[in-house]
Parts: C-alpha cells; structure tokens; sequence
C-alpha cells in the first residue's frame, strides 16, 4: 500500500462522480422535500416538519415488515454465501468442463426479475407445478399461497437459486487469481484441505467475499418484484417486505410524503448496515495482512 | 462426494429453467389443466405470436438498446476512474468509493417518481439513455471495483517504464494497459449487462411507448388479456438468449480469474 499521493487523480474519477452524481442526488433531494412537505395539490404544499417521520417510525406494520426483511436478508447471506463459497471450491478448474459449468451455474442470473417470479409461480404450484408436486408427493404438506410459512419458505429458496451463482462466480473468479505457489507450499507443509482453506484461498477471497456480501445484502433488502410477482407479498402479510410495503403506502394509499420519509429512514437502514459490513470485512483486511501480497 | 456435487447443483438449477421452456411449448389450456411432466402436444404458437407481433421484437430492440448504452458508457466511464483508484491516493477516496457504492442502495417505489421527473425535465423520458443513465447508479460503482481489482494485478513498473519510454498517458491507457487489463474489460462488460438486462422498475417508469423494454411488454401483456401464460414463458425464455450468449463469451476471462482488492 505505498500509492503516490496525488490529488490530479480527481480528474479521472470525475467523469464517473458526474455522472452518478447526476441521477443520484437530484432525485434524493426531491425525496427529501417530499418527506418534509403535506402535499395537498400540485400547488398546495405545506411544510410539516418532522411529522411523517415521527408518524412512519412508530408505524406498527412497519416494525413488522423490516423484521421479516431483517430475517429474510440473513437467511440470504447465512444460505448463499457459504454454498457460493462451497460451489466455487468444487468446480473443474479448467477446460471444456469448467466452461461449460459456468456458462450454466450463470444462466439464472440473466433471467429479468419478474420471468424470475413467473416461473416460480407456476412451477411451486402444488397441483400444477413441477416443484410443488414432487414437495407434496413426498409426503409434506405444502402450498405458497395459503400457507404463510411455506410462502416466506419459496420466496427464500427462488432467491438462492437465483443469486448463489453470484456468489460462486465471483468467488471462482477469486480462487482462480491465487498462484499456483501458494498451493505447491501447502502441500509442502502437509496442510489439509481445512487448512488449505482457512489460511490461503479465505484470506485471498476476501476482497471478492466483501462484494458479494454487500451485493447480496443491499439487493436482498430491496427485493421487490419477484415476490409481488409471486406471492404479492401474502398470505396475509408473511412476504410483505419492506419495499412491498413501501409501494403500498406510496401507490396504494398515495401518501407521498410518509412514503417518502420512509423511504429515507430504509435508506440510512441500509446504509448503515452496509458500511457496518465493508469496514468489518475491509478492517479484517488489514490485519491479516493479506493485501501486503499486492 | 466433489464429482456429484457440481452435477447435482447444476441439474437441480436448471429444473426451473426446463420448466420455463416445458411451460413456453404448452398451451394454457394445458399449463392451467394439470401437472404434465413434459409438453403432451409441444407447439410452437407461442413463438409465432412474439415473432410476428412487432410489439415484442421492440421490445427485445430496446432493451439491448439501453443495455447496450449502459454497459459501454459504465465501461468508458469507469477506466479511468478505477485507474485513479488502483494507482494513487487522493483526498477522501475511500469515501468516496463507499459512496459511489450507496448509490445502488437507494430503494426503489418511492424514488421512481423524482427519477421519472428528472429525466422528463430534461427530455430524456422514454428514450433509452434514461434507462441508461439510470442503471448506470448501480452498474458503475460495480464497474469501477471490477476494473480496479483488474489494475491492481498490473504491477506499477509498466506505467512508469512506459512514461520514461515517453508515453503519454492517453496513448499508454490505449496502446499498452489497456490491452493488459482485456479480461477485466470483458467480465466488467457482463456485469454490467446482467445488473441492466435483469432490472425492471426503472425500466419500466423510464419509458413509455417509443422505448419500451421487452420486461415492461411481459407486464402489460399479462395485465391486458388477464394471464397468457405459454406467451409469457415464451418471452420469458427468449430474454434467457442474449444473456446466454455473453456468458459464453466471457466464460473463460472469468475462468482465468480475478481478485478484487480495494474495498
């Protein structure tokens, strides 16, 4: 870590800040006035102060949707991470084989969000879908859109098959950078695979485990469209996430501006998870020293 | 146990994908009816309608269309940026890294709205730059980490033999890193288009007629003749192809490997 210091490097990063900065920040303003204003008509607004925060954050079915989101975005990252990790490890390393795997481990990731839900609509069925048949035939009840469980169960494992293959291919990506070197001296040592794991291929992913992490938990806490498509957030309110329910109070119940002082209460919920997670892992960084490699 | 493993997830991942194209060659009458295995009378009708209505070969047309503007304006974009990042340091460039990352955290239903009027009020709305521009708040800071972990790989020396060699940096970028980096092009380039190809919301509030995407006619289709589902399978597998080709084609920069380093 011994880069010059020089401050003309802002030149380059500045078409970059422009452009974001450009669809990022107006539009935030725009929330922020809403989420301080009543709006009565196109003219008629009326400055309320803190009144829709106060009004949002003691909104009981709010607590309610950000702990089934809570749950639902753990469940994500304690299931996804480590059978991304798992499958990285044992994919072929080279050739026809390893080509032909990643081009199908991918495949689900290029499916748009809501062909996403459409499948799993017809195929969780229990009487006319491949998946909730066989559940069914083996002897368990089962049926998304009555049971409140089995729905919150489908829209989990329709996200796991979705995104693992993120997970496993930014972590292929990352096994594959290690140098041979590192191997031939395990072996050396007569280290097990344990070991081989835990003290040169964990250290030497955590620059893409981080990615996927924050990737996985800011897009699991926004999930929207696969469960609308599938579940519209029910039985009852068993996957109403908190974006479903955000849409509810913006469209549904047009109350822009409780919507919109939610809308910034979920942001800076997000983002403080999030940086809680880049500096737990990227200070892990620096302790192991593993960027010392660099 | 390792010999299984891949084959077993690779099967059990694919079920739902053979379910999609099983469900795309039935007909409704036979999707709705009862549980069939595999197509009784595979037809091909589905196809026909999206191939014959111009409604459907628009929308394909557009969304490659602002896929296609997103992922190369986040690749321009991004290079040098992520050349700055990798080779210097400079004031708050680790906060700003973060924030260029919280961009993509802004959750959405609400911020549709100030986005719609950003883009109206600058002429853009329903055309693909919007769309484009849009995603490019979550394509590029992912852009920008890919591409810098690439950088990181390249080891400083060749920039400096480079300059006393008396290049200037526009032709060094060019002529030699770039050429060095190919790889970190490629899987950058596909995610990008994966992160823009699969995204629906903006999408769909960005554009109305002129633009419209292939995910916003599924949409509407459904809600307009109540639920054709054979025809929505048939889509449905139809936007699996553009994705399919460019994971093939940068199946093996992927196999070669990346380690993303600044975080």
């Amino acid at each position: 870590m011994n880069k010059p210091t020089n401050q003309r490097a802002w030149l380059l990063v500045l078409p970059v800040l422009v452009a974001v900065a450009f669809s990022a920040i107006i539009p935030l303003m725009t929330v922020v006035n809403y989420s301080v204003q009543d709006i009565l008509g196109p003219e008629q607004r009326v400055f309320v102060g803190t009144e829709w925060f106060r009004k949002v954050l003691r909104d009981p079915e709010l607590h309610g949707a950000l702990r089934r989101q809570l749950g639902f975005s753990l469940a994500v990252l304690a299931l996804e991470i480590p059978l991304g990790v798992a499958l990285a490890l044992v994919l072929p390393k080279e050739g026809r084989a390893a080509s032909v795997c990643l081009v199908l481990l991918g495949l689900p990731l290029l499916i748009p969000f809501n062909v996403v839900g459409t499948i799993w609509q017809i195929f969780a069925r229990g009487d006319i879908g491949l998946f909730g048949v066989v559940i069914n035939a083996l002897g368990v009840e089962y049926n998304y859109t009555s049971n409140a469980l089995d729905a919150w169960l489908t829209v989990l494992l329709m996200d796991v098959w979705h995104w693992t293959p993120l997970v496993a291919l930014l972590c292929y990506a990352g096994l594959r950078a290690i140098p041979e070197a590192y191997y031939q001296a395990a072996r050396i040592d007569g280290a097990s695979a344990w070991a081989t794991f835990r003290f040169i291929q964990l250290p030497r992913l955590r620059g893409v485990l981080t990615i996927a992490v924050l990737l996985r938990f800011m897009d699991s806490f926004m999930i929207y469209t696969e469960p609308f498509v599938l579940t519209g957030g029910g039985p009852g309110n068993a996957t109403t996430f908190l974006s479903q329910y955000l849409t509810r109070l913006a469209v549904g119940q047009f109350d822009l501006g409780p919507a919109a002082a939610f809308s910034l209460v979920y942001f800076l919920v997000i983002l403080l998870l999030s940086y809680i997670f880049y500096t737990a892992m990227t200070a892990s960084t620096s302790t192991t020293g593993s960027k010392e490699a660099r | 146990m390792k010999r299984i493993a891949v084959p077993l997830y690779l099967l059990l991942s694919f079920i739902p994908i053979y379910w999609l194209v099983g469900m795309s060659l039935k007909t409704n009458e036979e999707i709705l009816g009862g549980f069939t295995l595999w197509p009784r009378n595979p037809t091909f009708a589905n196809y026909v309608t999206i191939f014959t209505d111009p409604d459907w070969s628009d929308g394909y047309i557009n969304s490659l269309t602002y896929v296609g503007i997103n992922t190369v304006l986040s690749v321009l974009l991004a290079l040098p940026a992520a050349y700055a990042f990798s080779r210097y340091r400079f004031l708050g460039d680790s906060h700003l890294f973060f924030w260029l990352l919280s961009n993509r955290m802004s959750p959405p239903a609400v911020f549709l709205l100030p986005f719609f009027q950003l883009y109206s009020s600058i002429g853009l709305f329903d055309t693909p730059w919007a769309v484009a521009l849009a995603h490019m708040l979550f394509t590029v800071p992912l852009a920008v980490w890919i591409l810098e972990g690439f950088m990181s790989g390249v080891p400083r020396e060749i920039d400096e033999t480079a300059y006393i060699d008396g290049y200037s940096f526009p032709r060094f970028f060019v002529r030699i890193f770039l050429p060095l980096i190919r790889s970190g092009v490629g899987v950058t380039a596909f995610f990008c288009f994966m992160f823009s190809w699969v995204e629906l919301l903006l999408a769909r509030t960005l554009t109305a007629v002129e633009a419209k995407p292939i995910v916003a006619t599924m949409t509407r289709t459904v809600s307009a003749a109540g639920m054709d589902w054979g025809l929505l399978a048939a889509a449905g597998v139809l936007t699996l192809v553009p994705g399919a080709v460019v994971i093939y084609f940068v199946r093996n920069y992927i196999a070669k490997g990346f380690a993303l380093g600044r975080v």
